[in-house]
Order: structure tokens, then sequence, then C-alpha cells
């Protein structure tokens, strides 16, 4: 296609409508010209999800002094000057609750998982899983089909070729349980089947008059193949086929649009492997809600010989109900008030943590006001982002009851499959993103929070998307990536800088446990502390650092590192606090300790 | 939709109180545009299907799955009623016979020569939705329900647990006490039971006992939340809870007195039915507890639930510190403002209760409506 000189991108989110625009500049390329927000209007009043896209391009209007809405409030197509026109128009959307999906296989480990990766990768609420081994009488399972109301259901289950009875007898459940979408009475549910090629006839015979049936190629053709891409693709052609269209205003939206309505977390995951691949380096994102937490992932994956080059795989997952708002109480009770209170530098009263937290869910639009109150709700962060990650680190896996193929010297050496491919030392980037995170008070709050939570190892550098852009340039990499990726490096992401931390080893409060060498200067990492080293946003320097016997910083135990060192707005963080992190029990040593982490870094004020 | 969540509970003297009856599938509706109906009274009905009772026929009978269809004796559709024999075979010449039998009344739904199950559909089960409150019915939306309107004095609480419930309001303490097991008696039976800054845990636990129809009151401790539900509450999304007994709080967690416009409320219809509904959902789409009290007339027409804050207005201080205070708006500045934790906010100036002034965010107050 032709390159665009601007383009207008929007996210439907199930608050509020969220516009950018992009303008082609002559010098520098790509930038974002400005925001707009309006409510999102799904619901009554206005239940016409377009009503809230134009008031939030109304807004961009306004602050930009470019035309984009004629008369007629239609968007004009293509550009006619600078001032007037835009080129492409893209948009992603949650509102409404999102996707949300159940998904069904025969072995739980198995091909469950794989569907769950592929409802997961594309953008979907898991609501729950059926699996022959979920341990549930098939009475159950009826029970719980009826009463979630999934938008559709995908299907896996057998591998090609193998035996047709337990994927049979899934179809027979669902077929008895009758499902009902959740959006549009009168319509039949969607069912994609992506399982053993020899149970179509069976599925499309008892599943065929009772739901919108799609088959597909099977997710796992055998147990070493994954294939996702065929499942994902039809959830998303099925979305817009019929879930968005049951959605207010969205067969109106998705006519104004130049690319497909993709699910706001399958674009950020877009745009999370985009930018993997193309930096070729290892990602974490996350996105900290007030109801959910996504965590995306693009790390290495298995080899099944020695030798071969890995290729990137990416996994999405969302931890329903770990956020800051709705769900906070839900984090108190997962994690434990000790878990959650181990964080908080000052004295908390334990006994009224849980009344404190409970007004919060129920008034979730509340702030905090004074410092105790702000460490509480990071505290409480710290652990829904460490929580999220656990769960991500348990989808996140290679493929299970694979049979790998070892030679001779690797017979003795017995290694388990289905490894979580989340490796904390190879990690090059986490970015943040979420109130929490984005709109910390300070910049170090947030990095610290995500260094606490995600306990990264060796070099990692760490970045916060403060505005919420992802959606809209994960939507515009498909069509447009160059501008997706010059967007996200220049205005989207605000780089935090670079942490370092030793690994593995064991040492003294005070030792010396790596030196960070670099422009003639060197700094060491002390055991047990924390360090702030200036190094501002668009700094980089080259740095040997060499850790000390049995510590690794990347390159094995005891090996120096060469590593590029990124600054930001915060700078580069020496975290001598070793690997597992470990706070002591003694409360008042705790608080110590953390208190002059915390002066170190300047993350409250005095 | 964004301002849905904005602060402000709605305490209305009386207004047009419009209530959905709507069926979970389509069914029958019993009324009629205009009957008067009474709480109590099934304005409509249907039956759900009836539940799915799996058989391993193909087990029972010792056969492959191929084999079964020639032993069976029911084909698909075929009423059943329990002990019926539905499949039979025979071993050793005909000496040893096997009678597979139904477990259940319903009728046979599928036989499946792949699985080797039989799947049988009991009885479809009765769903009825009854009118919830006294009141004219005002709409009838065929094969679905009607919309019952009632003039009414209107209370939504913050968070309640338990469904729909109804009983005379009986006022049990004032607001700023703590309404504890010593005053509830077989009295309060059948009631709705109003007051004070508390609610303990024994005291649910005697109104429980005793069958008193719903609690009211100002605030309650998470623990005892907990131990009354039998679980941590991890989201508020409530309303599914068989307790036995509805809960409705009106200002929060922790001991909050009730706000007096809600207290004089109630109190002034005590003796009256009030319809209350515990079912809270604080996500997009938000639902609040409620109680509605039937009036014979309308009084004040209704306005949006959101007030607008302007100086001198009373507001509550839904945040620590100072959780609960009612204070008075004196400043509303249109710069944002750099408060203790640095965040720049928009924010509002208050007069506490012993008169000193505090400066703190706008997201941290709640209108009180006049």
């Amino acid at each position: 296609m032709a390159e665009p000189r601007s383009i207008l991108a929007t996210d439907c989110g199930s608050t509020t409508t969220k516009a950018i625009l992009i303008v082609k500049d002559e010098k520098e390329g790509y930038r974002l010209a400005c925001r707009g927000e309006a409510p999102t209007t799904v619901e009554a009043p206005f239940e016409d999800v377009t009503r809230g896209v134009l008031n939030a391009v109304q807004e961009v209007e306004e602050l930009s002094g470019r035309r984009i809405l004629d008369e007629n409030e239609l968007l004009m197509k293509p550009e006619k000057s600078p001032n007037e026109g835009i080129d492409l128009y893209v948009s992603t959307s949650s509102a409404g609750g999102g996707l949300q999906m159940m998904v069904s296989g025969v072995v739980k480990q198995m091909t469950a998982e794989s569907a769950q990766r592929a409802a997961l990768g594309a953008g979907a609420i898991v609501m729950d899983t059926l699996a022959h081994n979920d341990g549930r009488l098939p009475h159950q399972r009826i029970a719980r089909i009826r009463a979630l109301r999934p938008d559709m259901i995908l299907m896996s289950g057998g591998t090609d070729g193998g035996t047709v009875t337990h994927v049979a007898e899934m179809a027979e459940i669902i077929a008895a349980a009758d499902p009902k979408p959740r959006l549009g009475g009168g319509f039949r549910l969607p069912i994609i089947f992506a399982g053993n090629i020899d149970a179509r006839e069976f599925v499309q015979e008892h599943l065929g008059s009772k739901s919108e049936l799609h088959i597909v190629d099977n997710i796992r053709p055998t147990m070493d193949e994954e294939h996702l891409g065929p499942a994902r693709d039809m959830v998303h052609e099925l979305f817009m086929e019929h879930v968005m269209q049951q959605a207010p205003g969205y067969g109106k939206l998705s006519s104004w649009t130049d690319a497909p309505i993709i699910p706001t977390p399958a674009a950020v995951g877009a745009m999370t492997e985009t930018v993997a691949r193309r930096e070729n380096i290892q990602v974490i994102g996350v996105d900290i809600g007030g109801a959910t937490t996504d965590v995306f992932s693009v790390f290495e994956g298995e080899v099944e010989k020695e030798g071969e080059q890995p290729d990137l795989v990416f996994n999405r997952t969302v931890s329903a109900n770990l956020g800051l708002s709705y769900s906070v109480s839900n984090v108190l009770v997962e994690a434990g008030v000790r878990n959650v209170l181990r964080w908080c530098a000052l004295p908390i009263d334990a006994a009224g943590l849980g009344n404190r937290v409970k007004n919060k869910m129920i008034r979730p639009t509340t702030i905090p006001q004074t410092l105790e109150s702000l460490m509480i709700e990071q505290s409480i962060a710290r652990e829904a982002l460490r929580l999220a990650l656990e769960q991500h680190k348990q989808l996140a896996t290679g493929l299970k009851g694979v049979q790998q193929q070892r030679t001779i010297d690797q017979a003795f050496s017995q290694t388990l499959t289905g490894l979580t491919l989340v490796d904390l030392m190879a990690l090059n980037l986490i970015i943040g993103s979420g109130g929490v995170l984005s709109h910390a008070p300070r910049r170090q709050q947030a990095m610290l929070m995500m260094i606490d939570a995600f306990v990264p190892e060796g070099v990692t550098r760490l970045a916060v998307d403060s505005i919420f852009m992802m959606p809209q340039l994960g939507v515009l990499a498909e069509l447009h990536p160059e501008a997706a990726m010059a967007v996200f490096w220049r205005d989207c992401l605000i780089p935090l800088g670079c942490c370092v931390a030793p690994s593995y080893g064991r040492a003294k409060p005070g030792q010396t446990i790596a030196t960070v060498a670099y422009d003639g200067a060197s700094h060491e990492i002390i055991y047990g502390d924390m360090q702030l080293i200036p190094l501002g946003e668009g700094e980089t320097v080259e740095a040997t650092i060499a850790p000390a016997r049995g510590w690794d910083v990347g390159a094995g135990r005891g090996q120096p590192h060469q590593s590029t060192l990124k600054g930001g707005v915060v700078g580069l963080v020496l975290d001598g606090r070793g690997r597992p992190l470990t706070l002591p029990d003694d409360d008042a040593a705790r608080r110590e300790l953390l208190d002059r982490w915390n002066r170190a870094l300047d993350i409250y004020p005095d | 939709m964004a301002h849905a969540y904005t602060p402000g509970l709605r305490v209305a003297r009386s207004l047009l109180v419009r209530k959905e009856r709507i069926l979970p599938l389509k069914g029958d509706v019993l009324v009629k545009q205009g009957d008067r109906v009474n709480a109590n009274d099934v304005v409509a009905r249907t039956q759900l299907p009836g539940d799915i009772e799996i058989m391993n026929m193909a087990f029972e009978l010792g056969c492959e799955p191929k084999e079964m269809p020639g032993k069976m004796m029911m084909g698909e559709g075929d009423p059943v009623s329990a002990g019926d024999v539905m499949a039979k075979t025979s071993s050793l010449f005909g000496l040893i016979k096997n009678d597979v039998r139904a477990p259940c009344t319903g009728t046979v739904e599928t036989v499946s020569d792949v699985t080797g199950k039989v799947l049988l559909r009991k009885p479809p089960i009765p769903v009825e939705v009854k009118a919830y409150v006294d009141g004219t019915v005002v709409e009838v939306r065929e094969n679905e329900g009607v919309v019952v309107e009632t003039p009414g004095a209107f209370i939504q609480g913050i968070i309640g647990v338990a469904g729909e419930t109804h009983g005379p309001i009986h006022i049990l303490a004032q607001p700023d006490e703590v309404l504890d097991a010593d005053r509830i008696d077989a009295s309060c039976a059948g009631k709705v039971v109003v007051g004070g800054k508390l609610v303990t845990l024994a005291a649910l636990k005697k109104a429980q006992e005793l069958g008193v129809s719903a609690v009211v009151s100002g605030g309650i401790h998470d623990v005892d939340l907990e131990a009354f539900l039998g679980y941590p509450l991890g989201v508020a999304i409530t309303g599914h809870e068989e307790l036995g007994l509805t809960l409705v709080i009106t200002e929060g967690f922790g001991e909050i007195r009730m706000a007096e416009r809600t207290f004089e409320l109630l109190k002034s219809h005590e003796g009256r039915t009030a319809s209350v509904n515990g079912a809270t959902q604080i996500r997009a789409g938000v639902i609040r507890p409620e109680v509605v009290i039937p009036l014979e007339s309308a009084v004040e027409s209704e306005h949006d639930a959101e007030g607008t804050m302007r100086i001198g207005d009373v507001v509550r201080l839904i945040r620590e510190p100072n959780f609960g205070q009612l204070v008075e708006v004196t400043a509303l500045p249109s710069e944002l403002v750099k408060i203790e934790t640095e965040a720049k906010v928009r924010a509002l100036t208050v007069r506490l209760a012993d008169g000193t002034e505090l400066t703190l965010p706008r997201a941290n107050v709640e209108v009180i409506q006049a």
C-alpha cells in the first residue's frame, strides 16, 4: 500500500476510548501528533461504540487543529492537506467485556493447554478449560458450560489418526449443554474444532446443527507439533463476524476501518512480538489494570537437536482476578497479607488492612492520598505482578509429553519436557503499563516495583508505556510496521534504564559480587545493597561486567559479560540483593533493609 | 462508562422505581399490563432444559460401543422412567442375563456407538420470576417478562450479599450504635432490620437462625463478612449466595456511622414493606445493592444520581485518613495540586469536624445527596 502520511488509531476499552493521531514528518518520520479520549459508549443510553470513537476523535481534532470528520461525522479519507483528513484508520476493542471463550481438549496438560494458548494468543479471556482429566464429572462440565455463556468455544483434542473416543465424548458433553452465546440471544454459538482429523465427522454430526461450527487444522497434529495459527486466525475471524457484530455499533465501526478490528490484548501481543522479532530480543510486557493483569512474553523456544537455532515463541496470559481496584481484594486473598506487607517499609496494621483493601474494591476510583497508602498500593502491585508472572510461567512452556531425541551422552541426563520458556537471565526488556506503573509519582517507583516482582537476572532494560499506546500500535503494525515501530520507540515507551542483578551465588553482606566497568569508571555491586548510577535517556555505554566467583551476570558463573547498557529517566540500577530475592523474617530488620534500598534509589520523599 | 463509577449513592425520598423482571429463557408471562402485583407474585415462568445423566452403557453391557445398538431397547427421543430396562444382554447361552435400568426419569437424548455413552435428559426445571416489588405491571415483553413500576423510596448500598427478599422495616439501632446479637430476637423474623455503624458476625448469625429477611447496616468488618460467607470475598460480584439472609452495607468496611439521610428515610417508613436485593457488581455495568420501599405516590422526579459538587456541600471522605467522616467543601481549585504522595491531582479542600482544613484528591470524596 502507498505510504500513509497520517494515521488515526483507536482503542475502544471497556471504560475509555483512546484515539491517537500519527503524522509523518519529513525529517523525523512517523511521530505521535496527539491523543484524545472519551468514555466508551457501548452501554445505555448510547449503545453505539462509534459515539465514543467520534468523541475521542473530536478531541484529537481540537488538540491537533486538523479536521478529521466531515459535516456528516464521517472520517475524511484520504488526507487532503496537512490540516484535513487522514490516510489510514485502524482500531482495536475490548469493550463489552472483550472476547470471552471456553476451550476444551483431551488431556489438560497437552491439547487443552495448546487450545488455551491459542485462545489467549488471540486476545481472549479463557473462562474455563475443559479436559477429560480436569477432575470434574460430565454433569459438572455441562453445568459449567451452561452457566458461563461464552462468546465462542475452541475444541481441540487428539492427534491426527489417534483415538476419537475422548474427543467424541467432549463433543457429546458440549452438545448436551446446548450452550448459548453471551451476546445476541437468537444466534448460534460459534464453535471451532481444531482436533483429531478423524473426529471431524462425529463432531459435525453432533454439533453441526446446534452451533455455528467451523473446522480448522488440528492444533496438535502430532505430540511433537503445535500449530496455533489456523485456530487463532479463525478466532479472529469469528470475533469480527459474530461477536463484534452483536456488540452495539461495531458493524458501523468495522466499515470505517482499513484493517479488521482485533481484540485489544491481541494487538498488544502483536506489538510485543513485532518488537522482539525486529530487535531479536526476549521481552516481557505486562499490563496491570483494575480487574486483570495481562502478561505477554517472547522467549526462545525449545530446540529438538543440539546446535539448532531456536525460534522466538510468543505467549500471553491473562490473570482474570489480579488487579488493583475491582480485584484488589483478590490479590490480598491469593498472595496473603504477609506477602503484601513484606514490601512495606512502614509498620502497617495487618488487622486493618483487610478493611482498607475492601474499601478500595467497593470504591475503585479512589487514589492513594498518603505516603503510607501509596506504599500499600505499590506493595499490592508487586504481589499482583509476581503472581501474574507465576501464572504466565505455567503456560509459557515447551510442549509437554514430547518424545525427545537424545544422543548417547544425553541418555543419562534426564530432562523434563514442557519446562517454562521464561528465562529471566536471557530476558532483555520488560515493558510495564497500567496506572500503578505508568502513573507512579516517581519513575523509580515503577522500576523498583517491576524489579521486585519479576526479579530479573543479569542485565535487563526496563520501560513503561506511559499512555498505553501499544494496542493501537499493535493493530497498525499489521498494516504498517515501520510506522508502528517508529512511534513505539520514540513516543510510546519511556525508558527507565537498566538493572544489573548478579545471580545464583553466595556471599556475606558487604562483599563485592560483581564489578561494572565502562568509560574508565568502575562500580562495585555489593551483596545486600542497591545503587542508582546516573545514566540518562539516550545514553548508551559498552560495559564489562565481571562477576565474583560463583555469580552469574549472563555469561555463566564467574564469567565476565560484555553488555550494552542503555540509560533512561531513572538510570542504572545495580541490584546486589542476589537471586532468589529473600527478605528477613524479622520485621524490624526487614523494614530497615527496605528503607535502605528505598533511600539508595530515592524511591519515596523523606 | 467511566462516569458510572462516580461515587455518590442514590438515596431518594420518593421516585418512580421501574424493575425489569425477565426470564433467563423465553417462556410464559402470567400477568398483563395494568395488573397490580405483590412482591411475592409470580409474573413469568419458564422451563429450563433438564440436567443430563450420562450412562456408560457399553461398559455396563460389557460390550464394544459399536455392538451396543443391538442390545438397546430404547432409542433417541424415547421417554423413560427411573428403573425402566433400557438395554439387555445375555451370555453363556443365555444363562447370565444383564439388564441395564434407567437411573432417573427423562428422555433418551443420544445413543453413541462411538463413545458407548447414553445421555438421558432429566425433566425440565421450572423457573419462576416474581414481581420483587409491590407495584403495577407497566410493560409486558412477550415471552420474556414484564416491567413493574411503583412510586417508592429508594436507597442504594455500597455492597451487599445474597439476592432478592422483602419484609417490613424494623429499626434496631441508631446510626452510631453497633448492631449486635443482643438486639435481635424472634420478633425480627421475616423483617428487614436496620441500623448501626457496624453489624457484628454474631448478629448476622442470629438473624440467619431466626429467619430475618434482610439486615441493612452502615459497616461491617471484612473478617466478619468472610466468616459469615465462609470464604474471602475476592471480587465484588455478589447476589448468588444462598444464605437465607440478605445483607446491605450502606457505607463501607469498618465502623462507619450510617448516613443520617439514609437512616432517617428508613426510620420514617418503619413498619412498611421494603424489597431488598444484595446483588452487587463493581465492574463495567455497575450494580449496587438496594432497598425499595413502595409508596402510594411519587413526590419528586427522578434525577441523575451523580450530584455536582459545590463549595459548602457536605461530602464523605472515602479513603484514609479520616475515612468515613462527613466534611464541608471549602474550595475547589481548578489547577492540579501536588499531594503528599507527590502525585498531581484534581483536588478539593474540605473542613473537618474539628475545624482543620485538608486538601485531598476529588476522587476520594463521595457526594452526599441533599
